[in-house]
């Protein structure tokens, strides 16, 4: 009975995210196109509904609807098995953010934290892991295709995950060492306090070279412009999804704005200070509404969530698709040493002023 | 509970790993590989080391095994039939190392089954901490070598790279 109640409060939790990441997703495609409208001095979609804000329905429906396609001399069972891959370890990522501050509510007698799903304490490490597992839905998505393009595809993919995701665990090493935990919800609550204590320019070392090489190798490891060579339209058609099509592509669309939202996350927890306001408490706090304070440290973390999805629109308006030899000259010799020493410098000022 | 999910994990992880060798195609054997070590992660867990388990998956699953795929996928091998004919003298190698589990098995049953290790689960400051302090204290000289090993497996294989540039400059 007990654990059958647990259960059932964490798969609830489990749907509100999820929930809100398809939510989000749905947004994203939506947003992206008209950010990158108005960029151009276009209107974006203005077509389905006013604005053209239901688009994303209409996309999801024609989706749905279209016909499954599986090339000829594909491998069936891989084919089928890579969307899955590609989608699931980026849904999986978010059972260890934390989207608010941490308290307890009592629960048909049971302790629940609402605002996140499960406080392990490897946290940050778990999120790696899953991420790293992304590339295989990607690398058999390219190789079952049995396309040249396809291939190529997975095959860049392969290699860029592999340089970029090393960057991003470097880059993140500092801001585990100031904080002292691999916990998120830890992370997240060193920095309360006011901007001052975000660890992107906390005393006793600000984290700002790490979060420079976070945010670009993560751009990376989303494969989204400018380091979407797995996917270059104009020289392999659409990559790694090149055969895919219905459902199946709809997967991989989705698995790439869930990472997106996944990373952004990851940023705004580590760097940003996550749900805590730019001010000490919050105003709502300090107004005598403590009950309701939860609702502005949300209402920041999804502030801030939200300009990291800009800044990947952003770059995509603004940017060239990089070379292949640029980009792995880029990761291996200038975000590698930038993170490394940003691990010495900041080992020594963690040991010679520990906060 | 425990013993359900050991099993669970350990009856997998068999399986996968004969799999592993048994496939034909390479890709197969890698998702195998892959499964395995998803699997050996789930029994670091159940013994308490978190931080175990998200590094097997980080390093071996995220890391090592792309790089096979990368080069399977590089080679383009749809099955390879080189390597199946060493049935005899993988046979007599199993043989004898099964002979050796179940002999160490049988001894360990009746002499050194009274000095169980006492379960001792890593709590409080979290085995992050734990493993860490181990590996710079206890274990620093150990650990130093294996650095030190992996360096000039590093170096070693700049060197290969460089050579080859040099002779084409020549050629």
């Amino acid at each position: 009975m007990e654990i059958g109640l647990r259960l059932a409060v964490s798969l609830a939790q489990i749907a509100a995210v999820m929930g809100v990441v398809m939510l989000t997703v749905m947004i994203l495609t939506l947003a992206e196109r008209k950010v990158l409208g108005w960029m151009q001095d276009r209107m974006g979609p203005m077509e389905v509904g006013p604005y053209g804000v239901l688009q994303p329905i209409a996309d999801g429906l024609k989706l749905f609807f279209k016909e499954d396609i599986i090339p000829a001399g594909a491998n069936k069972f891989l084919f089928t098995l890579a969307p899955i891959l590609a989608l699931v370890p980026a849904m999986i990522g978010f059972a260890v953010i934390p989207f608010g501050p941490t308290m307890t509510i009592e629960l048909f007698g049971m302790q629940v934290k609402p605002f996140v799903i499960s406080d392990i304490n490897i946290g940050i490490l778990y999120i790696l892991a899953f991420a790293s597992i992304g590339a295989y839905g990607i690398i058999l998505g390219g190789w079952s295709s049995n396309s040249k393009y396809s291939l190529l595809g997975g095959l860049r993919s392969a290699a860029q995950v592999i340089s970029y995701e090393l960057n991003v665990g470097l880059a993140i090493v500092g801001v585990i060492l100031l904080s002292g935990s691999l916990s998120l919800v830890k992370i997240t609550e060193a920095q309360a306090g006011g901007f001052w204590n975000w660890f992107i320019i906390a005393m006793p070392f600000p984290q700002i070279f790490a979060f420079v090489v976070y945010v670009i190798s993560s751009v990376a490891e989303t494969n989204r412009v400018p380091f979407d060579l797995p996917e270059a339209e104009s020289e392999l058609v659409a990559g790694f999804f090149t055969e895919y099509s219905g459902m199946r592509f709809a997967f991989f669309f989705i698995a790439e704005y869930a990472n997106m939202i996944l990373v952004s996350c990851v940023a705004a927890a580590l760097f940003l200070g996550g749900w805590n306001a730019p001010y000490p408490g919050t105003i709502l706090g300090h107004l005598g509404l403590d009950a309701l304070a939860w609702i502005e440290n949300v209402v920041w973390f999804a502030a801030k969530v939200y300009f990291f999805l800009f800044l990947f629109f952003w770059l995509r308006a603004t940017l060239p698709r990089l070379r292949y030899d640029q980009l792995m000259r880029f990761g291996w010799k200038v975000m590698l040493p930038i993170a490394l020493g940003n691990i010495v410098l900041t080992a020594i000022a963690a040991y010679f002023f520990p906060r | 509970m425990d013993h359900i999910f050991f099993f669970y994990f350990a009856a997998v992880i068999a399986t996968t790993s004969v799999l592993v060798v048994a496939l034909r195609n390479p890709v197969y054997s890698a998702l195998a590989l892959l499964i395995m070590f998803f699997h050996v992660a789930g029994l670091y867990v159940t013994l308490h080391a978190e931080f175990l388990a998200a590094v097997q998956i980080v390093v071996y699953a995220g890391a090592i095994l792309v790089l096979y795929l990368f080069v399977v996928m590089l080679l383009s091998i749809k099955s390879e039939e080189r390597y199946h004919n060493q049935l005899p003298v993988a046979g007599l190698l199993g043989v004898m190392l099964c002979t050796e589990i179940i002999l160490l098995l049988i001894q360990s049953r009746t002499a050194a089954s009274a000095q169980a290790v006492p379960a001792d689960p890593v709590t409080g400051s979290g085995n992050t901490e734990m493993v860490g302090e181990a590996l710079y204290s206890t274990y620093l000289f150990p650990f130093e070598v294996a650095s030190l090993i992996l360096l000039v497996a590093m170096i070693g294989a700049i060197i290969l790279a460089k050579k080859d540039i040099n002779e084409q400059v020549q050629q």
